[in-house]
């Protein structure tokens, strides 16, 4: 006890406020986090339904928003776009279940260090905040999309979201960039200072794998955007011209010369592709622990693993062209770019096999955490299979501004992140709250979803190869999107499906967080550390000792081991071996 | 409320051990100037990209610029080596030889951050200037700096990007020091200096408002001092002096980037 009271630095807080707001628990901030992110997404989810609206629709006046004109159908992708990525696919898959369950999967009391923690999530806090005053402002929210690329987010007079609102844009993005910073070297020192004795490196779940490499993009890639977002102040502010040639709007000549709109693509892709990974890979970590859970097998090729995600960490950041094809760079270039997007392909299809192999031949429980982990693949594939399309300069011209990088982007990152953020939730809910998930209810909510998914994203791919462009508001006035429209209908329909079961899923997470049965302290029998303390945890995670680690984290169906698992703190006579 | 990470060797017994053998704070901090260097590099990207495309780069620089220049590069070296021995008394326990060598090396810091607001004030006077910063009145502008404001934009710009954000890293870092060695009894003369600061500077001039960065620093700092109320060791004087020597570090690359490479050569 001497021991954990110099490492765990707060005793358990008493009083509302210090308990759950202003909290310097991991477990509650990670709360706070997913909880700020269930916010987010349905603020998203809203928007993008108004699009789709809009899109059949083009008369129809909406509430909240009234008449859809052109600028609002770009301000309303611009802050969907925004509010997905940055809020709910890099904050709730990293943040939130990343803060949850790192600490106690590597058997550590609190993160290294736990007021940095809460200064991280009140900092996103502030930047939601800014992002959704934006709306509010005078002129409304920015057209510029979430790329924001100059010179259209660099001038004000550009559109009549483009004044304060895009202020707020910039400025929120800029303090969700600190924020991210700060979370992402508690997460690395944690990981690196604070495994309990015997959790080698090698003996990490695949999820802390996940949530470290990650944290190592962050750490990267957001102190480069928050130099191009400082920048972008500057040109918008005072005048400066980093990112604004010569420019002539609506017959007025702007007072900018000389910079250039590529300067803020390359900085910007060189933190967007990072962040595509920093959405996704704390999904496959899931998917990885989820699938080796319910198929009651090891991991297939732990170690494969491992360097997979590494790899695909390390040549995220050698990516970032592969946006820029349009952009008139040497085709020189181009092929660097295109031959390192292709690479990415390798670890990424090591990685699908191993699942495939971990599902080989297994005795599979078909519980729901299972269910999302097998729905994360699947889009994994699909999704994937349309990069390597997108990987082509001479096949992604045509396609860069279709419907077809909407529908690849969306299958493989958007959706493919939220079923890993819906596979963590039904996996891990018994352990955050003490009870168990209405099971029925989560089949439907997977079955609808997933079928909904495949029927509004599969189209895109099919509009985009027809050549209907992105980011159109009005399809009615162009002749040649005439036969496409219903497809579009047929999209907008599953779109009102799909959203509309999403409310099944909130329903099952309030009720069973009140109503539902009681939960055991492991009731998947799986082996991580998170499953052999107290549910919920205790405020120190481990209830005043450390554990000490005697296995790696996916031994299940061990020949000659009593149970078909074994946990990593069993004792090491517990085996054959 | 304590320390939340103790020393490694004493937790041998119960955790692993670090990976890098070294206590958290200092990793974290490393972290922390890992990622800052990707910022500053994105800046000298955007420098460097500015500067290639631009034909004709200007190269206005007169020995008074580099004369003073070269003066605040002496006093941040100088900085570092106070610094050095600030970390070197911490380790030995001398509390107050440390707390001298700390105050030494905010001096250093301040005269850096005072000479550069002269430098600043001059060159703005002298018309190389961005187009927000009023007209500096009762004083007529150079001829060539105007000319070089007006026809390559990019040249103020990204003199006044670059060495603005390191000069508000050097701010941060004098104060972050005078948090070590004094704790809040800082915090009221941080107060009084941002006063001094706005009252001092001229309604014209960008620093009447760059005060202001002295008062948000001192909220910012009171809310930390009041979270972690405790004495600083010589652990926390070491991490405060990566920071000095990466801050140090920065100007190395600037100052023969931003200044040299741009002088005039008669």
């Amino acid at each position: 006890m001497a021991t954990t009271a110099t490492v765990h630095a707060h005793a358990a807080p008493q009083g509302f406020i210090r308990k759950y707001i202003f909290s310097l628990d991991h477990k509650i901030i990670g709360l706070q986090y997913y909880f700020l992110a269930l916010v987010a997404v349905f603020v998203g989810m809203f928007l993008s339904l108004l699009m789709r609206i809009h899109l059949i629709w083009p008369t129809a006046v909406l509430p909240l928003v009234g008449e859809i004109k052109p600028e609002t159908y770009l301000s309303l992708l611009t802050m969907h776009g925004t509010i997905m990525v940055f809020f709910v696919l890099t904050t709730a898959p990293q943040s939130g279940f990343g803060n949850y369950f790192l600490p106690i999967q590597i058997g550590a009391p609190d993160m290294a260090f736990p007021v940095l923690n809460m200064l991280s999530f009140w900092t996103t806090f502030l930047a939601f905040v800014a992002m959704i005053a934006a709306f509010f402002v005078s002129g409304g929210a920015p057209l510029h999309g979430w790329t924001g690329y100059a010179p259209l987010s660099a001038l004000p007079s550009a559109g009549p979201g483009e004044q304060l609102g895009a202020d707020l844009w910039v400025i929120s993005i800029a303090i969700f960039c600190v924020a991210s910073l700060m979370g992402a070297l508690n997460f690395i020192t944690t990981l690196l200072d604070l495994r309990a004795k015997g959790m080698t490196l090698f003996r990490l779940p695949l999820t802390c794998w996940a949530w470290f490499v990650t944290a190592i993009l962050a750490l990267l890639a957001f102190g480069v955007l928050l130099s191009a977002g400082i920048l972008l102040l500057l040109d918008r502010n005072l005048g400066t011209s980093f990112y604004v040639p010569l420019v002539v709007v609506n017959g007025t000549v702007m007072g900018h010369k000389g910079g250039s709109p590529l300067l803020w693509q390359h900085l910007f892709w060189f933190f967007g592709h990072p962040e595509v990974y920093i959405a996704i890979l704390p999904g496959m970590g899931v998917a990885s622990q989820v699938l080796s859970t319910f198929a009651r097998k090891p991991i297939f090729g732990y170690k494969a693993m491992v360097y997979a995600i590494m790899a695909i960490g390390l040549l995220g950041f050698t990516v970032w062209g592969h946006h820029m094809f349009m952009s008139g760079m040497s085709p020189y270039s181009a092929f660097a770019f295109s031959i390192m997007t292709m690479a990415i392909g390798v670890p990424s299809a090591i990685k699908t096999f191993n699942w495939l192999g971990t599902l080989h031949k297994a005795r599979i429980r078909f519980h729901s955490p299972m269910l999302f982990a097998i729905g994360f693949v699947s889009l994994f594939v699909s999704g994937g299979l349309s990069g390597p399309f997108l990987a082509q300069p001479v096949l992604d011209i045509p396609l860069h501004d279709t419907y077809f990088v909407v529908g690849h982007f969306h299958l493989i990152m958007g959706v493919a992140a939220i079923f890993g953020i819906f596979a963590a939730t039904y996996y891990w809910f018994p352990k955050m709250f003490g009870r168990m998930m209405n099971e029925s209810l989560g089949r439907i909510h997977f079955w609808v979803t997933l079928v909904g998914t495949y029927a509004i994203f599969m189209p895109m791919h099919y509009l985009g190869m027809a050549g209907h462009p992105r980011r159109y508001s009005q399809l009615t006035e162009l002749a040649y999107l005439h036969d496409l429209i219903p497809v579009q209908q047929f999209m907008t329909y599953a779109a009102f499906i799909t959203i509309g079961f999403q409310f099944v899923f909130v329903f099952n997470l309030f009720w069973s967080m009140f109503k539902g049965p009681k939960a055991s302290d492991n009731p998947w029998e799986a082996t991580t550390l998170e499953w052999t303390t107290a549910t919920p945890p205790p405020h120190d995670n481990f209830g005043g000792h450390t554990p000490v680690v005697n296995h790696g984290p996916y031994e299940y169906s061990v020949p000659g081991a009593p149970r078909d698992y074994v946990m990593q703190t069993d004792p090491v006579t517990a085996t054959a071996h | 409320m304590s320390e939340a990470v103790a020393h490694p060797q004493a937790l041998a017994e119960t955790y692993e051990p670090s990976l890098f053998g070294t206590y958290s704070k200092k990793i974290g901090m490393w972290l922390f100037l890992l990622s800052d260097s990707l910022t500053f590099g994105a800046l000298l990207y955007a420098y460097t990209y500015g500067r290639i495309s631009t034909p004709n780069w200007p190269t206005p620089f007169h020995s008074e610029s580099i004369r003073n220049a070269t003066l605040m590069t002496a006093f941040l070296l100088t900085s570092s080596l106070t610094m050095v021995l600030a970390v070197r008394a911490s380790v030995f326990g001398n509390a107050k030889t440390q707390r001298w060598w700390l105050f030494a090396t905010m001096a250093c810091g301040t005269a850096f951050v005072v000479l550069h607001g002269r430098e600043w004030s001059n060159l703005i006077a002298e018309g190389l200037t961005l187009p927000v910063f009023p007209t500096v009145p009762h004083h007529t502008a150079s001829a060539e700096f105007s000319n070089v404001a007006q026809t390559v934009p990019q040249f103020p710009a990204t003199f006044f990007g670059l060495t603005g954000m390191h000069m508000l890293h050097v701010t941060l870092g004098v104060i972050y020091l005078g948090i070590i060695a004094l704790r809040r009894t800082f915090i009221p003369i941080l107060l009084g200096l941002w006063l001094i600061a706005w009252l001092a500077t001229p309604a014209y001039s960008p620093f009447h408002y760059g005060a202001h960065v002295l008062l948000a620093a001192a909220v910012v700092c009171g809310v930390i001092v009041w979270l972690k109320p405790k004495v600083y060791d010589s652990s926390d004087v070491e991490v405060a002096g990566l920071y000095w020597h990466f801050v140090d570090l920065v100007w190395m690359f600037i100052f023969p980037l931003v200044y040299l490479m741009s002088t005039r050569i008669i």
